[in-house]
């Protein structure tokens, strides 16, 4: 069986604790041991926010810690820069290439990096897509994390049916065909 | 085969109480507890409640477990703060029904304003603690809580800290056992806590300290395994994960029951390993208690008593080095701030622009201490707000006062502020009182309290009328203003810091997160109007961004439409348009 450690980061509000939770699911669903691990509460609040997703034969601790994530899947640039130490030597980053001001940068107490994709591209493989215009598209920009998703779950592995299995069960009854669609424009990106 | 699902830490706890036949539930919301009640309140065969503070919620565990049924009550660490008065003779009088407190530690200050150990309140008050260290123990550990609370007779903590309440892990299900309600019978001796009746069960408590420790030792939730007798550690909780994960050939004695410590079963294990390392987050609760043994225990000259623990740390102690391979990127922080659409901010600038300083309180109006509003100056504990700025009046006179304010939510005013209220009206105060009333507990989830007319459950009740409150224990000046009016609140303000008046102003607009809120609005910057003065960024909005020519742009799927930002601009540059 193999084994797997993979980290969801993004900004408060983005939707990561779902992308989490799916992925979880889905390995449950494939007979895999899963450990999951959130941020609630204070740090919720717009603030940087990162969730882990473990599974393999038998897991134990449900945190991925510096220098053991497989796949990072940021929602933003600057998260994926943020967690990069995360990752193993050969680990992959998968970000969506968008761009939100902390309030440290607004005010101009600091600045935001620069060309951080291509800094990124010096050590990690990096896989990066504009998930919400392709949200935008499909007519809700909710459904980025969808998009985010497919896109990670080739990475991940499993089949496109076991993921969407899932997806289907976990987003609203309301949103299943958009998050449908959402979901393999991001894995056939 | 039983049905394996993955669980939240909490959620295994609220489903543990289910199966455990409890009946009654009380308690007050708090990171990382939270959630504990409101999976709870979706099983129609339990009682659930949320009280206004845990004080209350320990009484009503109390006395429902005295009553004859197995009752539960849940907070965060600082909670049991709260509930210490109950909580100390809670343990004299012991139980009728099973009563467990569940308690959620916070190591490493995810959401709170200290990283207390709430062992050593249990230890204080002579109360039995377990802690699991994932779902599926979690939510067995709460059905042994219950045998083991009525078996001793005995209140029991059950403690989990925020990385095992807010992780996922696998849980089989079992069915709910329907307990048999215990006969009631007056027993003075017993619950009746005057200082005849108390002597005599003080002497019950210590014995039954004693009991407990040596009955631990064959309790199934403690679990040595010996491996490589040359290291072991002793742990428990989620600690033990960091262990199996830095150590798996190592011998360990994972702890289940933590407090009264199973004596005799560390003994035997101290006795088969070489060196024994006790891993424990936040205090040496057990390294202390081991060491006044004679034991030679290596502990705290390793392990911090800081923040959350971790298996690269536990690498780095033992072996001197980890698995990083990458350096950490110097990246801006991101630190949480006030939502877009947030009411607190309104307040805030009004305050910022006024140059008034703010005795502060717990919530998510915390985040006003910084940057770019900077309008908070104290954060102690639920209520203190109000208090603290009594007691400033008190030391500096009540032209010191001029230029303060208290700050509280609606849902902490009733925990503990409407007490120090009553202070300050007995005490003859003439501070200015601010109660942020956004219709909700905001901070951990938007959670119903006394003054929303819902409860945990989600039906009508009665629902207090703040202004009617503050008037009846005898402010004569009590406003009701919107918080997003903001000429009305810079009026009101003014007029009451410079007034000898006590006064309590509400400012009342709901959380923008909360549910069914709509937002047909949203806000434009016309960059052609636009002076780059930056008044609209000093509100800390962060839909709001300043663009390399220096003009502002509003992210529109950000954006809520509060209109506060425009209120600002003097130059007409921002619009409210329909979305």
């Amino acid at each position: 069986m193999k084994e797997l450690n993979i980290m969801v980061v993004g900004v408060g509000g983005q939707g990561t604790l779902l992308t989490s939770r799916i992925i979880g699911k889905t390995a449950l669903n494939a007979g895999y041991d899963v450990k999951l691990s959130e941020v609630h509460g204070m740090a919720q609040r717009g603030g940087s926010v990162v969730t882990f997703v473990r599974f393999g034969e038998s897991v134990n601790e449900p945190v991925v810690e510096e220098g053991s994530a497989d796949i990072l899947i940021a929602f933003e640039r600057l998260e994926a820069y943020r967690y990069s130490h995360y990752l193993k030597k050969d680990g992959v980053i998968i970000v969506n290439d968008c761009r939100i001001d902390p309030m440290t940068v607004v005010i101009g107490a600091s600045t935001y990096p620069e060309n951080i994709i291509e800094e990124l591209q010096k050590d990690h493989k990096v896989i990066a897509i504009d998930g919400m215009e392709i949200a935008k598209k499909l007519g809700n920009s909710k459904v980025l994390n969808s998009v985010v998703l497919g896109l990670s779950a080739k990475y991940i592995g499993f089949t496109k049916e076991e993921w969407l299995d899932i997806v289907r069960k976990t987003v609203p009854q309301k949103t299943i065909e958009i998050n449908e669609k959402a979901f393999l424009s991001g894995y056939e990106f | 085969m039983k049905e394996k699902i993955i669980m939240l830490g909490n959620e295994a706890i609220a489903r543990g109480v289910y199966e455990a036949g409890v009946k009654v539930s009380s308690a007050y919301p708090g990171t990382p507890s939270t959630e504990i009640s409101e999976y709870l309140s979706k099983y129609s065969e339990v009682y659930t409640e949320w009280a206004p503070n845990e004080k209350v919620a320990t009484e009503v565990a109390f006395g429902a477990s005295f009553a004859g049924v197995r009752s539960l009550a849940c907070m965060k660490h600082v909670g049991l703060n709260v509930a210490s008065d109950p909580l100390y003779t809670f343990s004299y009088t012991g139980v009728n029904g099973g009563a467990v407190i569940v308690v959620a530690d916070d190591p490493g200050l995810a959401s709170s304003q200290n990283e207390q150990d709430t062992r050593m309140i249990a230890r204080a008050s002579h109360i039995p603690v377990i802690e699991p260290s994932d779902s599926m123990e979690a939510k067995e550990f709460v059905k042994f809580a219950y045998e083991l609370s009525e078996k001793y007779d005995t209140p029991v903590i059950l403690r989990t800290t925020t990385k095992l309440s807010h992780s996922q892990s696998i849980v089989e299900l079992c069915d709910r056992v329907e307990v048999s309600d215990k006969d009631y019978n007056r027993d003075v001796r017993k619950y009746v806590m005057m200082p005849a009746s108390a002597i005599g069960r003080h002497l019950v408590v210590e014995a039954r300290d004693n009991k407990i420790a040596e009955d631990g030792c064959n309790f199934p939730i403690n679990k040595m395994q010996i491996l490589d007798k040359k290291i072991g550690f002793i742990t428990s909780g989620i600690a033990y994960q960091y262990v199996k994960e830095v150590c798996p050939k190592a011998s360990v004695l994972k702890l289940g029951l933590v407090n009264p410590l199973p004596k005799k079963l560390i003994e035997e294990f101290i006795a088969q390993v070489d060196t024994v390392y006790v891993f424990e987050e936040l205090e040496p609760v057990i390294e202390e208690q081991v060491r006044s043994w004679g034991y030679d225990v290596k502990g705290k000259e390793l392990f911090t008593r800081q923040g959350e623990y971790s298996a690269n740390m536990l690498k780095k102690a033992l072996f001197g080095t980890n698995d990083v391979v990458f350096e950490k990127k110097d990246s801006p922080n991101r630190p949480p701030i006030l939502c877009p659409g947030c009411p607190h901010r309104s307040v805030f600038s009004v305050l910022n622009k006024l140059k008034i300083h703010a005795a502060g309180d717990i919530g998510c109006y915390t985040l006003g201490a910084v940057a770019p509003l900077g309008v908070i100056d104290s954060t102690l504990c639920m209520g203190a707000s109000i208090s603290t700025l009594h007691g400033i009046e008190k030391a500096r006179g009540k032209d010191f006062i001029k230029n303060w304010v208290a700050v509280i939510g609606d849902s902490t005013f009733l925990h503990t502020g409407i007490n120090s209220l009553i202070g300050l009206v007995y005490n003859k105060a003439t501070g200015t009182v601010l109660i942020l009333d956004n219709r909700t507990t905001g901070m951990t989830g938007h959670q119903e309290h006394a003054a929303t007319g819902k409860t945990l459950k989600g039906e009508d009740t009665n629902a207090i009328d703040l202004e009617v409150l503050c008037k009846a224990v005898g402010v004569k000046n009590v406003l009701t203003i919107d918080a997003f009016d903001i000429k009305s609140l810079e009026k009101a303000i003014k007029e009451s810091v410079n007034g000898d008046e006590l006064t309590v102003i509400i400012a009342k607009a709901p959380c923008a997160l909360l549910k069914g809120q709509k937002f047909p609005f949203k806000c434009v910057c016309d960059t052609e109007k636009c002076k780059k003065c930056g008044m609209c960024l000093k509100i800390g909005c962060p839909a709001i961004t300043k663009q390399a020519d220096g003009t502002v742009k509003i992210d529109e799927s950000m954006c809520n439409g509060c209109g506060l930002c425009k209120s600002y601009c003097k130059f007409d540059a921002i619009n409210k348009v329909e979305k």
